[in-house]
């Protein structure tokens, strides 16, 4: 298909709608909330207008910076297990028949329908100790007496694991069904085993999708707040539950846009910096 | 026992045989050319012998050693793909080196095989190129030389030369048919092709149905094909009927009889053998339809009885017929070939 450049005014008609969209819902709200970051809290009723840095001096602290960090760190952990988990899984499902494929796509779109909640109550079912997988594991005999795995860290990290996996095994299937099966064959016929030839071909050819794959996940984990929650300890807790417990219960709204923009800044720098290490790596290649 | 032996071949998918008991017998350093139209079985049967599709039944035997259970990447087969399937990921130097480089071969033996294979097939210095950089005809070449670069005891090609276009397939077979004699490597090349095939083959395997119809020298199987489908397939025929009593369009033959049966079947002869004369010097009479004249050659095409005949001939020999005249068709009989079926 030839593409020509827009000439006219009324060629740019189509992109009227999606722009309206990403003003309305996206261009206001997030500057009314750049705004608010640097209004006057009031404690007697919300905020007022006002132009002070208070609330990101604020967040300079140990304590958020720490909370920021772990925040980070779990949304970086969630989002190479889940395409270490993934990426086999869906190459594996792109070999099998139609009909395979499409049961085990129905089965990973019906996970999409679970809400955040549902999720979290199912695993702090399955952790406890009265009625958690750890009985199945005593009357496997390969425990002693049934305990509680949650919350801890552990707990926190499958919960969120399993919450983001079919997005990440949907974000990869298109890209995986499409890459040419002969490249293994070749692989094979110049004497690589077929575990080999999956890293050192398939791995390395789905490079550019595993690293979008990468930041999709960890957006995805980084503004998760219920599962943390439910499944941990307090410290535990992301920046996102921080945020949420000063909009709604502190009504700091002034201070909680400050937190929201800055995680949004530090998650833009940390996707720049995976994009760049990928463009680098990409050059040498 | 030397070279490569195919023993009862055969693979189904599901209640469809798509190879079906194929026995072959290549001696090394043999360029055989498996022919067919699509479906017949000769990609599958190629895959076989590389270790890509498990044998239904039959066994593969490479100079003795039965190879049909080893896995894929312990055969040392080169093989190359319609697709090419060059690794995306590497540039041309690397994409050669892969093999070696699984084999552990040290840094500087590498280099030294890419720059002497990159020789061989005529890239010299490309070696950094990436290979989305390189065109068709370049990234035919670099797949030949990765195929290559373990010495391998036999070489397979599927559709190697399908998408380069008319004039550089030409150009690669004749090359391709080259590299092979100065390696004297026993190479199976797949193609549909069957000028492909006359131009690179010692062997040409003519499949039909999962069935290898016919395996001979290029000139024997053009000559002398073994039934109707052979001679349909190889280059352009005539086949007319031939009845068992020796009639054939209206015209009687006692001893093509005898040599047909009484069942019948088809006599093939090469339009370049067949001669137009005066009506009355002709074996057969019939009426010009059309012919084409491609400044090289000209096709007449002549109908006798209903049935069309075409004469090839040069125009140095070219015989003033047009559109509705009325000929003698002359079929020499050395030139004859009687089909049963």
């Amino acid at each position: 298909m030839r593409r020509e450049p827009p000439r006219s005014l009324a060629d740019y008609a189509p992109l009227a709608f999606p722009a309206i969209m990403l003003l309305v819902f996206f261009v206001i709200p997030f500057s009314t909330m750049i705004a608010v970051s640097f209004f006057r809290r009031d404690p007697a009723g919300f905020y007022s207008r006002d132009f002070i840095f208070d609330n990101y001096e604020r967040f300079l602290s140990a304590f958020f910076g720490g909370v920021l960090g772990f925040s980070i760190m779990l949304a970086v952990i969630v989002a190479v297990v889940c395409v270490i988990i993934a990426f086999p899984f869906t190459w594996l499902l792109a070999q099998a028949s139609r009909r395979v494929q499409i049961v085990w796509l129905v089965v990973i779109l019906s996970i999409l329908s679970l809400s955040e909640v549902i999720i979290g109550f199912a695993w702090t079912t399955l952790f406890s100790r009265t009625a958690g997988i750890t009985n199945i594991f005593v009357w496997m005999g390969l425990m002693s007496e049934a305990q509680a795995l949650s919350p801890n860290f552990g707990a926190v990290l499958t919960g969120m694991v399993y919450q983001a996996l079919p997005y990440t095994v949907l974000v990869l299937y298109p890209a995986i069904v499409r890459l040419d099966p002969t490249l293994m064959e070749a692989a094979r016929t110049l004497g690589s085993s077929p575990l080999r030839a999956f890293f050192n071909v398939v791995v390395p050819a789905m490079r550019s999708t595993i690293v979008a794959t990468l930041i999709m996940v960890f957006v995805f984990a980084l503004g998760s707040y219920l599962l943390p929650q439910m499944l941990g300890r307090p410290q535990h807790w992301t920046l996102s539950v921080l945020i949420t417990d000063q909009a709604i219960y502190q009504s700091n709204m002034p201070f909680a846009a400050a937190m929201a923009v800055f995680l949004v800044l530090m998650s833009l720098a940390f996707v720049g910096l995976t994009l760049l290490v990928g463009a680098r790596k990409g050059g040498e290649a | 026992m030397s070279g490569l032996q195919l023993q009862d071949l055969t693979k189904r998918f599901g209640s469809v045989n798509a190879v079906d008991g194929v026995n072959l017998s290549v001696p090394h350093g043999t360029f055989v050319c498996l022919l067919g139209p699509s479906g017949c079985g000769k990609t599958t049967l190629l895959r076989m012998i590389a270790g890509l599709e498990d044998p239904t039944a039959g066994a593969i035997v490479l100079d003795g050693k039965d190879m049909t259970g080893v896995p894929t990447h312990q055969r040392d087969f080169g093989m190359v793909f319609q697709s090419l399937a060059l690794f995306p990921h590497l540039n041309v130097g690397e994409n050669i080196a892969y093999p070696l480089r699984i084999r552990g071969v040290d840094k500087a033996e590498q280099k030294k095989r890419v720059d002497e294979l990159l020789n061989l097939v005529r890239l010299p210095g490309l070696a950094d190129r990436p290979v989305a950089k390189l065109s068709g005809g370049q990234r035919q070449r670099v797949a030949i030389a990765r195929a290559l670069a373990l010495r391998p005891k036999l070489f397979l090609l599927d559709e190697p030369l399908s998408a380069l276009d008319a004039k550089l397939r030409e150009a690669m077979q004749v090359e391709l048919r080259q590299l092979q004699q100065s390696l004297g490597i026993t190479t199976i090349v797949v193609t549909h092709d069957q000028r492909e095939a006359m131009t690179m083959a010692d062997l040409v395997v003519v499949m039909g149905e999962g069935r290898i119809r016919q395996a001979a020298s290029p000139i024997q199987v053009y000559r002398k094909p073994s039934d109707a489908f052979v001679a349909d397939f190889i280059g352009m025929t005539n086949l007319l009927p031939l009845k068992g009593n020796g009639d054939l369009l209206g015209t009687n033959f006692p001893s093509l009889g005898m040599a047909v049966g009484s069942a019948g079947g088809h006599l093939s002869i090469r339009p370049e053998d067949v001669r137009l004369v005066a009506p009355e010097q002709g074996t057969l009479t019939g009426t010009v339809t059309f012919v084409r004249d491609l400044g090289g050659t000209i096709e007449t095409f002549v109908d006798v009885q209903g049935v069309s005949i075409v004469s090839v001939t040069t125009p140095r020999e070219r015989t003033p017929f047009v559109a509705g005249d009325a000929v003698g068709v002359r079929l020499p009989v050395e030139s004859c070939v009687v089909l049963k079926g």
